[in-house]
């Protein structure tokens, strides 16, 4: 089963890793961003080489964000993100696990989730049992 | 071993993919490793398939495969970085009696496919690990192959293969069968594997799908091939005799738009009888002899599904018998599900649903779709339609399986009074 995991931030810069530009985390203990930063990698090499890590990827910055709206056959284009919010889509991942306790668990760990959130979303797929 | 260049009516193809565990097998059994050994082997079967169109297949195609496989071996093992060394390490672990034993292009005398599946299957991996193995190493599928079957980039299917040959490797996992102990275990996940390739595969739908490799067909193929080896194993022959019967049902089980049609509206007269009927010869061969296990039940039940020649015809008292049996042998939600059905046939749509109530607290089942899909139907047996649109409506919304939502959404649209199907 695929999940889709989206990572939300509220980021000052833009720069990625999000998580080690976050107040938050710059509030932190050095040992405890150290410790944090840790469990990012072995988050990553874990489900690499488990097989679990579909492709993972980083979005630019919101503001080289447009929206593509067509209306009555006219495309309008508008520059920013969809919905202007303070908390944006940063990045993602696609995941293949077991379960979707497995899933979240994986998000859990992505250590954004500490500071914005991250969404888990199952991708529907083709196999269907008869009924 | 000659009498497989004997057969010139097999498509090169197949004949490669029936030795390819084969010839990984001995290899593995030569060398130990498993990993280098399977690329040597992927090798040998792309040669194969290139020379042996044009120059005709060889008298022995094992030992043919084996000595290309072998070769191409030492060359990767001469060729690493530090190969000396890794040449020593590598014979070193070779027994006295493995250096004295038969050139490793013999053809091995046994069939060695159930220790590979095993290997495959190993506990330390994923289950999307041991089915993408599974699929290469014994299927003998090329890395693209998988990859497509599973809607996933190559490059991420092929990093997936290779860490689960090298985590085996960092296991020490060994060549032999696991002690026996262990053994049931094991085997128990290899036919969980199966299991799962075969489902991932039960849907034939129109457009994208028509690209898949046919995952049904090759876990079909799997399966029969651990029964060869293991014929008096009940649980093997029981899931060889479940997908038989369920493969049986695939021409009736979608429309050709992809939609799919429910066991009690299919065409009976599109089933295809001969797999049918070797499932059906299978399972009561083997319910005679053998202990019984849920697979073994999973495949009476779908016996007797296909003895009824209209579905208002099925014997379902005999079902609720073989769903009593399974729910004791292994108790879980979804057999209560069935159970569930087949005591509302019996017994009435009330009875079925009082069976589902204790369900319905089970925070596990919270978001499974398949509690609110059975409730609808049986809410709508007993008439009460309002309650079964919101349930499957609810159903619909919780699956993650597209052509399971459309089929929810045209029940409830149904019972709206709006029948989509017109």
């Amino acid at each position: 089963m695929k999940y889709l995991l989206l990572i939300y931030s509220n980021p000052e810069n833009w720069e990625h890793p999000i998580f080690l530009h976050s107040p938050e985390f710059l509030a932190m203990s050095a040992e405890d961003r150290a410790a944090l930063s840790d469990q990012s990698d072995t988050l990553h090499r874990e489900i690499a080489e488990s097989g679990e890590l579909v492709v993972a990827s980083a979005l630019a910055d919101p503001l080289t964000t447009r929206t593509v709206r067509v209306r009555d056959g006219v495309a309008a284009t508008t520059d920013g993100p969809y919905v202007e919010i303070k908390e944006q889509l940063a990045g993602y991942l696609v995941v293949d696990c077991d379960s979707p306790d497995r899933a979240a668990e994986i998000a859990a760990r992505i250590p954004d989730a500490r500071f914005g959130g991250v969404e888990v979303r199952p991708i529907m797929g083709m196999s269907g049992q008869e009924m | 071993m000659t009498a497989e260049a004997g057969r010139p009516a097999e498509p090169v193809e197949d004949l490669l993919r029936r030795c390819a565990p084969r010839v990984l097998a001995a290899l593995v059994r030569r060398y130990r490793d498993f990993d280098t050994a399977e690329d040597a082997v992927q090798e040998a079967l792309l040669a194969a398939a290139t020379q042996w169109p044009a120059q005709g297949i060889p008298d022995s195609p094992v030992g043919w495969l084996i000595t290309v496989a072998s070769r191409r071996l030492a060359d990767h093992l001469r060729s690493e970085h530090a190969g000396r060394l890794r040449e020593e390490h590598v014979f070193s672990r070779l027994t006295p009696d493995d250096q004295f034993a038969p050139a490793a292009d013999a053809p091995p005398e046994t069939d060695d496919t159930p220790i590979l599946l095993l290997l495959c299957c190993h506990p330390s991996l994923t289950s999307a690990a041991q089915i993408a193995l599974t699929l290469r190493a014994v299927g003998g599928l090329t890395t693209a192959e998988i990859a497509r079957a599973f809607l996933i980039p190559d490059t991420t299917m092929a990093q997936r293969i290779s860490r689960a040959k090298q985590r085996i490797r960092a296991e020490g996992a060994t060549f032999r069968l696991p002690p026996e102990h262990e053994l049931a275990q094991r085997l128990h996940a290899v036919l969980h594997v199966l299991y799962l390739i075969f489902n991932e595969g039960y849907t034939a739908t129109s457009g994208p799908s028509l690209t898949r490799t046919d995952l049904t067909g090759e876990a079909i193929r799997l399966t029969r091939m651990v029964h060869r080896a293991r014929p008096d194993d009940g649980e093997v022959a029981g899931l060889l005799a479940l997908m038989l019967l369920t493969e049986g049902r695939r021409p009736a089980r979608t429309r050709p738009d992809g939609s799919l049609v429910p066991l009690a509206e299919q065409d009976r007269s599109r089933w295809n009888q001969e797999s049918i009927r070797d499932g059906r010869t299978l399972i009561t061969r083997t319910l005679s002899h053998a202990r019984v296990g849920p697979y073994q039940l999973q495949a009476a039940i779908a016996a007797v599904h296909s003895e009824a020649a209209e579905a208002d015809q099925t014997d379902w008292p005999q079902i609720v018998q073989l769903y009593r049996l399974l729910d004791d042998a292994a108790p879980n939600p979804v057999v209560t599900l069935g159970r569930a059905v087949a005591v509302a046939m019996v017994h009435g749509p009330h009875t079925g649903l009082e069976l589902l109530e204790p369900l319905r607290a089970d925070a596990r089942l919270a978001r499974y779709h398949r509690l609110p899909a059975v409730r609808a139907h049986l809410l709508e047996m007993a008439g009460d339609h309002s309650a079964a649109l919101d349930s499957y409506r609810l159903a619909a919304r919780l699956t993650t399986s597209l052509p399971e939502q459309r089929y929810l959404h045209s029940r409830a649209a149904r019972l709206a009074g709006n029948d989509r199907d017109g």
